[in-house]
């Protein structure tokens, strides 16, 4: 069994609005911080995970992001994957 | 309809359970049921409730843990013989992430948290859930909700229009929805979720009694 870290990032899709993105983006206007032309917040999942090769935990990775971390009517996905 | 019992859905985390079953009780003299999420047997109960609250802390997404109980897993069937589901609130959030209903509901556009009472177009009639007769009607209904801005693509929303999916629409838009949208029912017009909550206006002493008819309308075959 081989063992990976994975991490994958949640981002709401850009036809979605994010008023936290926003809110954080008028308070960084606040702070002094110029010239920031957008901002948005998505989530960060990592996760450790075995199984018999990258293939076998990609597909598991992709059905966990595809049917739990994300939901895809409003957030996309990508992961990156290391062997341990 | 005597024996007729509404399930009303508990998670960890649900709030409204007992606002549900005492409006139905109470006010309606319709019996109801606990249904605890881990339980799949849903023989017993001829409707079923998913009550407001926040189930599994809305971690993640609100409803996205909510989604694989084991009773949601048995509602598929339950929903496909027609028997009626409401959803409330949250409930509707874990119907829309579970895909009985589709689009999702995210974060308020505002970012506040929404407690206030809303004026409601009632759109279709599809389902019998309002009494809208062959007049327009507006109702009035309490909402409270952090996450209730109803979103879907522009396929999805033409697809609700044109079908009459459409149950309800905020006359005064407050979180930013999609089209105003408030509640959508299924093609089969036998599921219908929505952000307002029917079950907090049932009686004069609390504010009014526009919830009364779609609670009764859990009874309909």
């Amino acid at each position: 069994m081989d063992q990976f870290a994975v991490k994958v990032i949640v981002r709401l899709r850009p036809s979605v609005l994010d008023p936290a993105g926003e809110a954080t983006k008028s308070a960084s206007v606040k702070l002094g911080a110029e010239g920031i032309k957008s901002l948005r917040i998505g989530k960060m999942i990592e996760v450790k995970i075995e199984g018999n090769g990258e293939n076998e935990v990609r597909e598991k990775i992709d059905l966990l992001c595809d049917r739990l971390f994300a939901n895809t009517v409003i957030e996309d996905y990508e992961y990156s994957l290391e062997k341990l | 309809m005597d024996n007729f019992t509404v399930g009303v859905v508990v998670f960890p985390g649900s709030n409204c359970d007992r606002d549900v079953s005492w409006a139905l009780e109470g006010c309606l003299d319709i019996r109801t049921k606990y249904l605890w999420h881990e339980s799949s047997d849903l023989s017993d109960v001829d409707a079923i409730v998913l009550p407001g609250g926040f189930s599994y802390g809305d971690y993640l997404r609100c409803g996205a843990i909510a989604r694989f109980s084991p009773l949601i897993n048995a509602l598929d069937e339950f929903v496909k013989s027609g028997k009626r589901v409401l959803g409330i609130c949250n409930g509707f959030q874990i119907l829309t992430e579970s895909g009985f209903l589709p689009g999702a509901l995210v974060a308020n556009k505002n970012l506040n948290f929404i407690c206030d009472d809303v004026e409601l177009d009632i759109v279709s009639s599809k389902g019998g859930w309002f009494n809208n007769g062959d007049e327009k009607q507006t109702i009035k209904l309490p909402i409270a909700h952090g996450e209730g801005r109803y979103h879907c693509d522009s396929d999805t929303l033409k697809k609700l229009v044109d079908n009459e999916l459409i149950a309800l629409r905020y006359k005064n838009n407050p979180n930013g929805s999609s089209f105003d949208i408030a509640g959508i029912i299924n093609e089969k017009g036998n599921v219908l979720g929505l952000m307002p909550h029917p079950e907090r206006a049932c009686d004069e002493t609390i504010g009014g009694t526009d919830g009364l008819f779609t609670l009764k309308s859990l009874i309909l075959k």
